[in-house]
Protein backbone atom coordinates (compact mmCIF):
# COMPACT_ATOMS: atom_id res chain seq x y z
CA UNK A 1 0.00 0.00 0.00
CA UNK A 2 1.44 3.35 -0.97
CA UNK A 3 1.61 6.00 1.71
CA UNK A 4 0.06 9.33 0.82
CA UNK A 5 2.87 11.57 -0.29
CA UNK A 6 3.24 15.21 0.73
CA UNK A 7 2.67 16.01 -2.93
CA UNK A 8 -0.90 16.48 -1.90
CA UNK A 9 0.03 19.88 -0.56
CA UNK A 10 0.72 21.01 -4.08
CA UNK A 11 -2.98 21.46 -4.51
CA UNK A 12 -6.17 19.52 -4.69
CA UNK A 13 -6.00 19.32 -8.52
CA UNK A 14 -3.93 16.13 -8.46
CA UNK A 15 -6.46 14.16 -6.50
CA UNK A 16 -9.24 15.09 -8.85
CA UNK A 17 -7.79 12.44 -11.16
CA UNK A 18 -9.42 9.92 -8.85
CA UNK A 19 -12.83 11.02 -10.11
CA UNK A 20 -11.99 9.63 -13.55
CA UNK A 21 -11.59 6.17 -12.08
CA UNK A 22 -15.07 6.18 -10.58
CA UNK A 23 -17.19 5.22 -13.62
CA UNK A 24 -15.12 2.11 -14.38
CA UNK A 25 -14.87 1.22 -10.70
CA UNK A 26 -18.61 1.50 -10.14
CA UNK A 27 -19.20 -0.47 -13.34
CA UNK A 28 -16.94 -3.32 -12.25
CA UNK A 29 -18.36 -3.39 -8.73
CA UNK A 30 -21.96 -3.59 -9.97
CA UNK A 31 -21.61 -5.81 -13.03
CA UNK A 32 -18.58 -7.91 -12.14
CA UNK A 33 -17.94 -8.10 -8.39
CA UNK A 34 -21.59 -8.13 -7.32
CA UNK A 35 -22.34 -11.24 -9.43
CA UNK A 36 -19.35 -13.03 -7.87
CA UNK A 37 -20.37 -12.03 -4.36
CA UNK A 38 -24.03 -13.02 -4.78
CA UNK A 39 -22.89 -16.33 -6.25
CA UNK A 40 -20.66 -16.93 -3.22
CA UNK A 41 -23.56 -16.14 -0.90
CA UNK A 42 -25.82 -18.42 -2.88
CA UNK A 43 -23.46 -21.33 -2.23
CA UNK A 44 -24.52 -21.26 1.47
CA UNK A 45 -28.13 -20.08 1.13
CA UNK A 46 -29.45 -22.28 -1.70
CA UNK A 47 -31.38 -24.37 -0.68
CA UNK A 48 -32.40 -22.15 2.28
CA UNK A 49 -30.26 -22.69 5.37
CA UNK A 50 -27.87 -24.79 3.30
CA UNK A 51 -24.92 -23.69 5.39
CA UNK A 52 -21.89 -25.66 4.32
CA UNK A 53 -23.94 -28.62 3.09
CA UNK A 54 -23.23 -27.84 -0.57
CA UNK A 55 -19.52 -28.05 0.19
CA UNK A 56 -19.68 -31.24 2.25
CA UNK A 57 -21.84 -32.88 -0.41
CA UNK A 58 -19.31 -31.91 -3.05
CA UNK A 59 -16.50 -33.71 -1.28
CA UNK A 60 -18.76 -36.67 -0.57
CA UNK A 61 -19.12 -37.67 -4.21
CA UNK A 62 -16.48 -39.64 -6.07
CA UNK A 63 -17.40 -38.13 -9.44
CA UNK A 64 -16.67 -34.65 -8.10
CA UNK A 65 -13.36 -35.67 -6.60
CA UNK A 66 -12.40 -37.30 -9.88
CA UNK A 67 -13.21 -34.07 -11.73
CA UNK A 68 -11.10 -32.15 -9.23
CA UNK A 69 -8.19 -34.55 -9.76
CA UNK A 70 -8.66 -34.31 -13.54
CA UNK A 71 -8.62 -30.53 -13.36
CA UNK A 72 -5.25 -30.42 -11.60
CA UNK A 73 -3.77 -33.23 -13.68
CA UNK A 74 -4.81 -31.74 -17.02
CA UNK A 75 -3.69 -28.28 -15.95
CA UNK A 76 -0.35 -29.73 -14.89
CA UNK A 77 0.18 -31.68 -18.13
CA UNK A 78 -0.81 -28.66 -20.24
CA UNK A 79 1.64 -26.48 -18.32
CA UNK A 80 4.41 -29.03 -18.80
CA UNK A 81 3.68 -29.35 -22.53
CA UNK A 82 3.64 -25.58 -22.98
CA UNK A 83 6.93 -25.28 -21.10
CA UNK A 84 8.64 -27.94 -23.23
CA UNK A 85 7.47 -26.34 -26.49
CA UNK A 86 7.55 -22.73 -25.32
CA UNK A 87 11.01 -22.51 -23.75
CA UNK A 88 13.00 -23.31 -26.92
CA UNK A 89 10.65 -21.05 -28.88
CA UNK A 90 11.09 -18.07 -26.54
CA UNK A 91 14.84 -18.68 -26.52
CA UNK A 92 14.86 -18.78 -30.31
CA UNK A 93 13.08 -15.42 -30.37
CA UNK A 94 15.95 -13.88 -28.39
CA UNK A 95 18.77 -15.13 -30.62
CA UNK A 96 17.40 -14.56 -34.12
CA UNK A 97 17.65 -11.20 -35.95
CA UNK A 98 14.96 -8.65 -35.11
CA UNK A 99 12.80 -9.23 -38.17
CA UNK A 100 12.62 -12.98 -37.67
CA UNK A 101 11.86 -12.39 -33.99
CA UNK A 102 9.01 -10.14 -35.10
CA UNK A 103 7.61 -12.90 -37.28
CA UNK A 104 7.94 -15.43 -34.46
CA UNK A 105 6.10 -12.97 -32.21
CA UNK A 106 3.28 -12.68 -34.75
CA UNK A 107 3.21 -16.48 -34.82
CA UNK A 108 2.34 -16.32 -31.12
CA UNK A 109 0.06 -13.28 -31.15
CA UNK A 110 -2.14 -14.28 -34.08
CA UNK A 111 -3.44 -17.45 -32.43
CA UNK A 112 -3.53 -15.64 -29.07
CA UNK A 113 -6.16 -13.29 -30.48
CA UNK A 114 -8.14 -15.75 -32.57
CA UNK A 115 -11.26 -17.43 -31.33
CA UNK A 116 -10.75 -20.19 -28.79
CA UNK A 117 -13.90 -21.90 -30.03
CA UNK A 118 -12.72 -21.89 -33.65
CA UNK A 119 -9.34 -23.28 -32.68
CA UNK A 120 -10.88 -26.02 -30.57
CA UNK A 121 -13.27 -26.82 -33.41
CA UNK A 122 -10.27 -27.07 -35.73
CA UNK A 123 -8.71 -29.67 -33.42
CA UNK A 124 -11.97 -31.55 -33.37
CA UNK A 125 -11.92 -31.67 -37.17
CA UNK A 126 -8.30 -32.81 -37.16
CA UNK A 127 -8.48 -35.41 -34.40
CA UNK A 128 -11.86 -37.08 -34.86
CA UNK A 129 -12.29 -40.57 -36.32
CA UNK A 130 -13.11 -39.21 -39.77
CA UNK A 131 -10.73 -36.30 -39.27
CA UNK A 132 -7.69 -35.04 -41.10
CA UNK A 133 -5.10 -37.22 -39.36
CA UNK A 134 -7.08 -40.47 -39.52
CA UNK A 135 -8.14 -39.96 -43.13
CA UNK A 136 -4.56 -39.29 -44.08
CA UNK A 137 -3.18 -42.34 -42.31
CA UNK A 138 -5.97 -44.59 -43.62
CA UNK A 139 -5.38 -43.40 -47.20
CA UNK A 140 -1.69 -44.16 -46.85
CA UNK A 141 -2.58 -47.61 -45.57
CA UNK A 142 -0.55 -47.09 -42.40
CA UNK A 143 -3.51 -47.97 -40.22
CA UNK A 144 -6.54 -50.13 -40.95
CA UNK A 145 -8.94 -48.50 -38.53
CA UNK A 146 -9.06 -44.99 -37.10
CA UNK A 147 -6.92 -44.15 -34.08
CA UNK A 148 -8.79 -42.86 -31.06
CA UNK A 149 -7.45 -39.33 -30.81
CA UNK A 150 -10.52 -37.40 -29.75
CA UNK A 151 -12.40 -37.91 -26.47
CA UNK A 152 -9.08 -38.70 -24.79
CA UNK A 153 -6.94 -36.92 -22.23
CA UNK A 154 -4.27 -36.61 -24.90
CA UNK A 155 -6.70 -34.77 -27.16
CA UNK A 156 -7.53 -32.31 -24.38
CA UNK A 157 -3.82 -31.69 -23.67
CA UNK A 158 -3.05 -31.10 -27.36
CA UNK A 159 -5.89 -28.61 -27.73
CA UNK A 160 -5.30 -26.80 -24.44
CA UNK A 161 -1.53 -26.51 -24.93
CA UNK A 162 -2.17 -25.06 -28.37
CA UNK A 163 -4.38 -22.37 -26.86
CA UNK A 164 -2.23 -21.71 -23.80
CA UNK A 165 1.20 -21.68 -25.48
CA UNK A 166 1.20 -17.89 -26.10
CA UNK A 167 0.65 -17.31 -22.36
CA UNK A 168 3.81 -19.34 -21.71
CA UNK A 169 5.93 -17.77 -24.43
CA UNK A 170 5.15 -14.09 -23.82
CA UNK A 171 6.27 -13.80 -20.16
CA UNK A 172 9.34 -15.97 -20.83
CA UNK A 173 10.32 -13.87 -23.83
CA UNK A 174 9.86 -10.68 -21.80
CA UNK A 175 12.44 -11.93 -19.29
CA UNK A 176 14.83 -13.62 -21.74
CA UNK A 177 15.27 -10.63 -24.00
CA UNK A 178 16.51 -8.59 -21.06
CA UNK A 179 19.30 -11.08 -20.33
CA UNK A 180 22.57 -9.46 -21.32
CA UNK A 181 24.48 -11.58 -23.89
CA UNK A 182 27.68 -10.29 -22.24
CA UNK A 183 27.06 -12.78 -19.45
CA UNK A 184 27.33 -15.59 -21.95
CA UNK A 185 30.54 -14.19 -23.37
CA UNK A 186 31.93 -13.79 -19.87
CA UNK A 187 31.14 -17.42 -19.12
CA UNK A 188 32.88 -18.47 -22.35
CA UNK A 189 35.93 -16.40 -21.49
CA UNK A 190 36.07 -18.14 -18.16
CA UNK A 191 36.23 -21.44 -20.00
CA UNK A 192 32.61 -22.59 -20.02
CA UNK A 193 31.49 -24.72 -22.94
CA UNK A 194 28.47 -23.32 -24.81
CA UNK A 195 26.09 -25.79 -23.21
CA UNK A 196 27.55 -25.12 -19.76
CA UNK A 197 27.15 -21.38 -20.31
CA UNK A 198 23.57 -21.95 -21.38
CA UNK A 199 22.69 -24.22 -18.47
CA UNK A 200 24.58 -22.40 -15.72
CA UNK A 201 24.01 -18.79 -16.81
CA UNK A 202 21.15 -18.34 -19.24
CA UNK A 203 18.70 -20.84 -17.76
CA UNK A 204 18.95 -19.55 -14.16
CA UNK A 205 18.51 -15.97 -15.36
CA UNK A 206 15.41 -16.97 -17.33
CA UNK A 207 13.73 -18.66 -14.36
CA UNK A 208 11.54 -15.71 -13.33
CA UNK A 209 9.99 -15.82 -16.81
CA UNK A 210 9.56 -19.58 -16.61
CA UNK A 211 7.84 -19.24 -13.25
CA UNK A 212 5.56 -16.48 -14.52
CA UNK A 213 4.65 -18.43 -17.66
CA UNK A 214 3.95 -21.66 -15.78
CA UNK A 215 1.83 -19.84 -13.23
CA UNK A 216 -0.21 -18.08 -15.89
CA UNK A 217 -0.79 -21.23 -17.94
CA UNK A 218 -1.62 -23.39 -14.93
CA UNK A 219 -4.09 -20.93 -13.44
CA UNK A 220 -5.81 -20.33 -16.77
CA UNK A 221 -5.92 -24.07 -17.47
CA UNK A 222 -7.76 -24.73 -14.20
CA UNK A 223 -10.80 -22.86 -15.52
CA UNK A 224 -10.99 -24.31 -19.04
CA UNK A 225 -14.42 -25.32 -20.25
CA UNK A 226 -14.87 -25.28 -24.04
CA UNK A 227 -11.79 -27.29 -24.96
CA UNK A 228 -12.25 -30.24 -22.57
CA UNK A 229 -15.97 -30.27 -23.43
CA UNK A 230 -15.27 -30.69 -27.16
CA UNK A 231 -12.06 -32.73 -27.13
CA UNK A 232 -12.32 -34.76 -23.93
CA UNK A 233 -14.27 -37.86 -23.02
CA UNK A 234 -16.56 -38.32 -20.05
CA UNK A 235 -13.60 -39.47 -17.98
CA UNK A 236 -11.72 -36.23 -18.65
CA UNK A 237 -14.41 -33.97 -17.17
CA UNK A 238 -12.98 -30.88 -15.55
CA UNK A 239 -14.53 -28.89 -12.74
CA UNK A 240 -15.87 -26.19 -15.07
CA UNK A 241 -17.89 -28.79 -16.95
CA UNK A 242 -19.40 -30.02 -13.68
CA UNK A 243 -20.38 -26.47 -12.79
CA UNK A 244 -22.14 -25.94 -16.13
CA UNK A 245 -23.88 -29.34 -15.97
CA UNK A 246 -25.03 -28.61 -12.45
CA UNK A 247 -26.81 -25.48 -13.70
CA UNK A 248 -27.99 -26.52 -17.16
CA UNK A 249 -29.04 -30.07 -16.32
CA UNK A 250 -29.56 -30.41 -12.57
CA UNK A 251 -30.60 -26.76 -12.07
CA UNK A 252 -28.79 -26.98 -8.76
CA UNK A 253 -27.55 -23.45 -8.19
CA UNK A 254 -26.38 -24.13 -4.67
CA UNK A 255 -23.88 -26.84 -5.49
CA UNK A 256 -22.82 -25.13 -8.73
CA UNK A 257 -22.05 -21.99 -6.75
CA UNK A 258 -20.13 -23.99 -4.16
CA UNK A 259 -17.98 -25.57 -6.88
CA UNK A 260 -17.41 -22.16 -8.43
CA UNK A 261 -16.30 -20.75 -5.08
CA UNK A 262 -13.91 -23.70 -4.66
CA UNK A 263 -12.43 -23.18 -8.13
CA UNK A 264 -12.08 -19.47 -7.46
CA UNK A 265 -10.45 -20.15 -4.08
CA UNK A 266 -7.95 -22.56 -5.63
CA UNK A 267 -7.13 -20.04 -8.36
CA UNK A 268 -6.55 -17.22 -5.90
CA UNK A 269 -4.57 -19.47 -3.55
CA UNK A 270 -2.13 -20.26 -6.36
CA UNK A 271 -1.87 -16.61 -7.32
CA UNK A 272 -1.32 -15.62 -3.70
CA UNK A 273 1.53 -18.09 -3.23
CA UNK A 274 2.99 -17.09 -6.58
CA UNK A 275 2.75 -13.38 -5.80
CA UNK A 276 5.57 -13.90 -3.29
CA UNK A 277 7.89 -14.92 -6.13
CA UNK A 278 6.76 -12.96 -9.17
CA UNK A 279 5.16 -9.59 -9.75
CA UNK A 280 1.59 -10.52 -10.73
CA UNK A 281 0.93 -7.29 -12.55
CA UNK A 282 3.86 -8.01 -14.86
CA UNK A 283 2.64 -11.55 -15.45
CA UNK A 284 -0.80 -10.49 -16.57
CA UNK A 285 0.42 -7.25 -18.10
CA UNK A 286 2.74 -9.12 -20.45
CA UNK A 287 -0.22 -11.14 -21.65
CA UNK A 288 -2.45 -8.22 -22.57
CA UNK A 289 0.02 -5.70 -23.93
CA UNK A 290 1.74 -5.74 -27.34
CA UNK B 1 31.49 -12.47 -32.65
CA UNK B 2 31.23 -15.68 -30.74
CA UNK B 3 28.20 -15.71 -28.57
CA UNK B 4 28.87 -18.72 -26.46
CA UNK B 5 25.32 -19.87 -25.80
CA UNK B 6 24.16 -19.01 -29.27
CA UNK B 7 26.58 -21.19 -31.15
CA UNK B 8 25.55 -24.80 -31.60
CA UNK B 9 22.63 -26.64 -33.01
CA UNK B 10 21.40 -23.75 -35.10
CA UNK B 11 19.68 -26.07 -37.53
CA UNK B 12 17.93 -27.95 -34.77
CA UNK B 13 16.67 -24.68 -33.29
CA UNK B 14 15.42 -23.46 -36.66
CA UNK B 15 13.59 -26.74 -37.21
CA UNK B 16 12.08 -26.56 -33.74
CA UNK B 17 10.95 -22.99 -34.36
CA UNK B 18 9.38 -23.85 -37.70
CA UNK B 19 7.63 -26.83 -36.17
CA UNK B 20 6.24 -24.72 -33.34
CA UNK B 21 4.94 -22.06 -35.72
CA UNK B 22 3.33 -24.88 -37.67
CA UNK B 23 1.70 -26.20 -34.50
CA UNK B 24 0.49 -22.70 -33.62
CA UNK B 25 -0.94 -21.73 -37.00
CA UNK B 26 -1.63 -24.75 -39.18
CA UNK B 27 -4.47 -26.41 -37.24
CA UNK B 28 -6.59 -23.27 -37.39
CA UNK B 29 -5.86 -22.74 -41.08
CA UNK B 30 -7.14 -26.23 -41.93
CA UNK B 31 -10.66 -24.86 -41.47
CA UNK B 32 -10.40 -22.30 -44.25
CA UNK B 33 -10.18 -24.59 -47.34
CA UNK B 34 -12.86 -26.79 -45.81
CA UNK B 35 -15.33 -23.90 -45.91
CA UNK B 36 -15.16 -23.86 -49.73
CA UNK B 37 -16.05 -27.51 -50.24
CA UNK B 38 -18.73 -28.72 -52.65
CA UNK B 39 -19.52 -31.74 -50.52
CA UNK B 40 -22.04 -31.60 -47.71
CA UNK B 41 -19.62 -32.99 -45.15
CA UNK B 42 -16.34 -31.52 -44.04
CA UNK B 43 -13.34 -33.34 -45.42
CA UNK B 44 -9.72 -32.57 -46.01
CA UNK B 45 -8.60 -32.01 -48.68
CA UNK B 46 -11.93 -30.45 -49.68
CA UNK B 47 -13.78 -31.51 -52.82
CA UNK B 48 -14.25 -28.93 -55.56
CA UNK B 49 -14.95 -25.28 -54.90
CA UNK B 50 -18.16 -23.56 -53.95
CA UNK B 51 -19.39 -20.60 -51.97
CA UNK B 52 -22.63 -22.30 -50.99
CA UNK B 53 -21.74 -22.46 -47.28
CA UNK B 54 -21.09 -18.73 -47.20
CA UNK B 55 -24.37 -18.16 -49.01
CA UNK B 56 -26.03 -20.34 -46.41
CA UNK B 57 -24.41 -18.38 -43.60
CA UNK B 58 -25.72 -15.08 -44.96
CA UNK B 59 -29.22 -16.33 -45.84
CA UNK B 60 -30.01 -18.72 -43.00
CA UNK B 61 -31.96 -16.77 -40.40
CA UNK B 62 -30.18 -18.23 -37.37
CA UNK B 63 -26.67 -17.65 -38.71
CA UNK B 64 -27.31 -14.21 -40.16
CA UNK B 65 -29.08 -12.86 -37.10
CA UNK B 66 -26.24 -14.32 -35.03
CA UNK B 67 -23.77 -12.32 -37.07
CA UNK B 68 -25.73 -9.10 -36.72
CA UNK B 69 -26.10 -9.64 -32.98
CA UNK B 70 -22.38 -10.35 -32.60
CA UNK B 71 -21.44 -7.19 -34.48
CA UNK B 72 -23.81 -5.05 -32.44
CA UNK B 73 -22.60 -6.44 -29.12
CA UNK B 74 -18.93 -6.11 -30.12
CA UNK B 75 -19.25 -2.52 -31.37
CA UNK B 76 -21.16 -1.37 -28.29
CA UNK B 77 -18.73 -3.21 -26.02
CA UNK B 78 -15.77 -1.58 -27.73
CA UNK B 79 -17.28 1.89 -27.30
CA UNK B 80 -18.32 1.46 -23.67
CA UNK B 81 -15.10 -0.29 -22.59
CA UNK B 82 -12.89 2.26 -24.37
CA UNK B 83 -14.61 5.25 -22.75
CA UNK B 84 -14.68 3.76 -19.25
CA UNK B 85 -11.20 2.25 -19.59
CA UNK B 86 -9.51 5.38 -20.95
CA UNK B 87 -10.92 7.53 -18.15
CA UNK B 88 -9.84 4.95 -15.58
CA UNK B 89 -6.35 4.68 -17.06
CA UNK B 90 -5.97 8.48 -16.86
CA UNK B 91 -7.05 8.45 -13.24
CA UNK B 92 -4.83 5.51 -12.34
CA UNK B 93 -1.65 6.76 -14.01
CA UNK B 94 -1.97 10.44 -13.13
CA UNK B 95 -3.71 10.35 -9.78
CA UNK B 96 -2.16 9.72 -6.38
CA UNK B 97 -5.00 8.71 -4.13
CA UNK B 98 -5.55 6.16 -1.38
CA UNK B 99 -6.88 2.85 -2.66
CA UNK B 100 -5.24 3.22 -6.05
CA UNK B 101 -3.59 -0.19 -5.79
CA UNK B 102 -6.88 -1.81 -4.88
CA UNK B 103 -8.57 -0.25 -7.91
CA UNK B 104 -5.66 -1.46 -10.03
CA UNK B 105 -6.16 -4.99 -8.72
CA UNK B 106 -9.93 -4.90 -9.30
CA UNK B 107 -9.36 -3.68 -12.84
CA UNK B 108 -7.29 -6.78 -13.61
CA UNK B 109 -9.45 -9.43 -11.89
CA UNK B 110 -11.69 -10.09 -14.93
CA UNK B 111 -8.57 -11.61 -16.53
CA UNK B 112 -7.93 -13.91 -13.60
CA UNK B 113 -11.28 -15.33 -12.52
CA UNK B 114 -12.22 -18.40 -14.59
CA UNK B 115 -14.74 -17.34 -17.18
CA UNK B 116 -17.24 -20.06 -16.28
CA UNK B 117 -17.50 -18.57 -12.80
CA UNK B 118 -17.99 -15.08 -14.21
CA UNK B 119 -20.65 -16.49 -16.52
CA UNK B 120 -22.80 -18.18 -13.89
CA UNK B 121 -22.38 -15.29 -11.44
CA UNK B 122 -23.61 -12.81 -14.02
CA UNK B 123 -26.35 -15.15 -15.21
CA UNK B 124 -27.68 -15.55 -11.68
CA UNK B 125 -27.83 -11.81 -11.03
CA UNK B 126 -28.77 -10.62 -14.53
CA UNK B 127 -31.81 -12.89 -14.50
CA UNK B 128 -33.02 -11.14 -11.36
CA UNK B 129 -32.37 -7.76 -12.99
CA UNK B 130 -34.23 -8.92 -16.10
CA UNK B 131 -31.34 -8.10 -18.43
CA UNK B 132 -30.31 -11.69 -19.18
CA UNK B 133 -30.97 -12.71 -22.77
CA UNK B 134 -30.81 -9.11 -23.95
CA UNK B 135 -28.38 -7.03 -25.95
CA UNK B 136 -27.86 -4.75 -22.95
CA UNK B 137 -26.98 -7.61 -20.59
CA UNK B 138 -24.39 -9.09 -22.93
CA UNK B 139 -22.79 -5.70 -23.67
CA UNK B 140 -22.43 -5.02 -19.94
CA UNK B 141 -20.91 -8.47 -19.38
CA UNK B 142 -18.46 -8.19 -22.27
CA UNK B 143 -17.48 -4.67 -21.22
CA UNK B 144 -16.41 -6.02 -17.83
CA UNK B 145 -14.25 -8.64 -19.59
CA UNK B 146 -12.76 -6.08 -22.00
CA UNK B 147 -11.96 -3.29 -19.51
CA UNK B 148 -8.56 -4.67 -18.41
CA UNK B 149 -7.29 -4.60 -22.00
CA UNK B 150 -8.18 -0.92 -22.40
CA UNK B 151 -6.82 0.09 -18.99
CA UNK B 152 -3.49 -1.69 -19.55
CA UNK B 153 -2.96 -0.42 -23.11
CA UNK B 154 -3.97 3.19 -22.49
CA UNK B 155 -2.02 3.12 -19.22
CA UNK B 156 1.13 2.10 -21.10
CA UNK B 157 0.65 4.92 -23.61
CA UNK B 158 0.19 7.42 -20.79
CA UNK B 159 3.24 6.28 -18.85
CA UNK B 160 5.52 6.46 -21.88
CA UNK B 161 4.37 9.85 -23.18
CA UNK B 162 6.38 13.01 -22.62
CA UNK B 163 4.44 15.06 -20.10
CA UNK B 164 6.45 18.19 -20.89
CA UNK B 165 4.24 18.58 -23.95
CA UNK B 166 1.25 19.02 -21.65
CA UNK B 167 3.13 21.49 -19.47
CA UNK B 168 4.11 23.45 -22.56
CA UNK B 169 0.49 23.62 -23.72
CA UNK B 170 -0.60 24.74 -20.27
CA UNK B 171 2.11 27.39 -20.17
CA UNK B 172 0.95 28.65 -23.53
CA UNK B 173 -2.45 29.23 -22.01
CA UNK B 174 -4.43 26.10 -22.92
CA UNK B 175 -6.96 25.07 -20.30
CA UNK B 176 -6.89 21.43 -19.11
CA UNK B 177 -9.66 20.32 -21.44
CA UNK B 178 -8.00 21.88 -24.46
CA UNK B 179 -4.64 20.41 -23.43
CA UNK B 180 -6.22 16.98 -23.23
CA UNK B 181 -8.05 17.17 -26.56
CA UNK B 182 -5.21 18.75 -28.53
CA UNK B 183 -2.13 17.22 -26.91
CA UNK B 184 -2.74 14.20 -24.69
CA UNK B 185 -5.44 12.44 -26.67
CA UNK B 186 -3.63 12.54 -30.04
CA UNK B 187 -0.49 11.16 -28.39
CA UNK B 188 -2.21 8.28 -26.60
CA UNK B 189 -4.57 7.59 -29.50
CA UNK B 190 -2.70 4.44 -30.65
CA UNK B 191 -3.12 3.00 -27.15
CA UNK B 192 -6.79 3.95 -27.10
CA UNK B 193 -7.35 2.37 -30.52
CA UNK B 194 -5.52 -0.76 -29.42
CA UNK B 195 -7.81 -0.94 -26.41
CA UNK B 196 -10.87 -0.50 -28.64
CA UNK B 197 -9.74 -3.21 -31.06
CA UNK B 198 -8.92 -5.65 -28.25
CA UNK B 199 -12.32 -4.94 -26.69
CA UNK B 200 -14.07 -5.61 -29.97
CA UNK B 201 -12.21 -8.90 -30.44
CA UNK B 202 -12.81 -9.95 -26.82
CA UNK B 203 -16.55 -9.60 -27.37
CA UNK B 204 -16.56 -10.93 -30.94
CA UNK B 205 -14.91 -14.22 -29.93
CA UNK B 206 -16.44 -14.62 -26.46
CA UNK B 207 -18.55 -17.72 -26.02
CA UNK B 208 -18.80 -18.94 -22.41
CA UNK B 209 -20.51 -15.92 -20.86
CA UNK B 210 -22.60 -15.56 -24.02
CA UNK B 211 -23.82 -19.17 -23.72
CA UNK B 212 -25.46 -18.22 -20.43
CA UNK B 213 -26.61 -14.70 -21.24
CA UNK B 214 -28.24 -15.45 -24.61
CA UNK B 215 -31.44 -17.28 -25.55
CA UNK B 216 -32.67 -19.02 -28.68
CA UNK B 217 -34.19 -15.69 -29.73
CA UNK B 218 -31.02 -13.67 -29.18
CA UNK B 219 -27.81 -15.51 -29.99
CA UNK B 220 -24.35 -14.42 -31.04
CA UNK B 221 -22.33 -16.11 -33.77
CA UNK B 222 -20.00 -18.05 -31.43
CA UNK B 223 -22.96 -19.34 -29.38
CA UNK B 224 -24.75 -20.44 -32.55
CA UNK B 225 -21.55 -22.19 -33.54
CA UNK B 226 -21.23 -23.82 -30.12
CA UNK B 227 -24.76 -25.19 -30.42
CA UNK B 228 -23.87 -26.66 -33.83
CA UNK B 229 -20.44 -28.18 -33.20
CA UNK B 230 -21.83 -30.50 -30.57
CA UNK B 231 -24.23 -32.00 -33.11
CA UNK B 232 -23.84 -32.99 -36.75
CA UNK B 233 -21.62 -30.43 -38.37
CA UNK B 234 -22.14 -29.18 -41.91
CA UNK B 235 -19.50 -27.01 -43.60
CA UNK B 236 -21.41 -23.82 -42.70
CA UNK B 237 -19.57 -24.01 -39.38
CA UNK B 238 -16.29 -23.85 -41.31
CA UNK B 239 -17.55 -20.78 -43.18
CA UNK B 240 -18.55 -19.17 -39.88
CA UNK B 241 -15.16 -20.03 -38.37
CA UNK B 242 -13.39 -18.49 -41.33
CA UNK B 243 -15.50 -15.35 -40.96
CA UNK B 244 -14.71 -15.10 -37.25
CA UNK B 245 -10.99 -15.48 -37.98
CA UNK B 246 -11.08 -13.03 -40.88
CA UNK B 247 -12.62 -10.22 -38.83
CA UNK B 248 -10.11 -10.72 -36.01
CA UNK B 249 -7.13 -10.87 -38.37
CA UNK B 250 -8.16 -7.73 -40.27
CA UNK B 251 -8.49 -5.85 -36.99
CA UNK B 252 -5.07 -7.05 -35.79
CA UNK B 253 -3.49 -5.92 -39.07
CA UNK B 254 -5.21 -2.55 -38.62
CA UNK B 255 -3.66 -2.39 -35.17
CA UNK B 256 -0.23 -3.11 -36.66
CA UNK B 257 -0.70 -0.19 -39.06
CA UNK B 258 -1.76 2.11 -36.23
CA UNK B 259 1.30 1.10 -34.22
CA UNK B 260 3.63 1.64 -37.15
CA UNK B 261 2.36 5.16 -37.71
CA UNK B 262 2.38 6.04 -34.04
CA UNK B 263 5.91 7.51 -33.77
CA UNK B 264 5.23 9.87 -36.67
CA UNK B 265 2.62 11.77 -34.73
Amino acid sequence: MKVERPGRLRGPARDRWAVLVLPALVFLVVFFLAPLVTMSIRSITDPPNAGLSNYTEFFGQDANLRALRNTFWIAFLSTLTCLLIGYPYAYLMTIVPGRVAGLLLIGVLLPFWSSLLVRTFAWQVILRDTGVINTFLLDLGLISEPLTLIRTTGGVIIGMSHILLPFMVLPMYAVMRRIDPEFGRAAANLGATPSAAFLRVFVPLSLPGVLAGCLLVFVLALGFYITPALLGGLRDQMISQLIVDEIQQALDWGSASAMAVLLMAVTFAFLFVASRFVHLRDVFGSAVEE
Amino acid sequence: MTESWRQPRRLLMAALGALTVFYLLAPTLVIIPMSFTEASIMSFPPEGFSLQWYERMFTDRQWSSGMVNSLEVAVLTAILATVLGTLAALGLTRGRFPGRNIVNAIALTPLIVPVVIIAIGMFSLFVQWRISGSLLGLVLAHTALALPFVIVNVGTSLRTMDRNLELAAANLGADPRRTFMRITLPIILPGVLAGAIFSFITSWDEVVVAIFLTTARFRTLPVEMWEQVRQVVDPTVAAVSTTLLLVTTVLLLLLLVVRRQAPAR
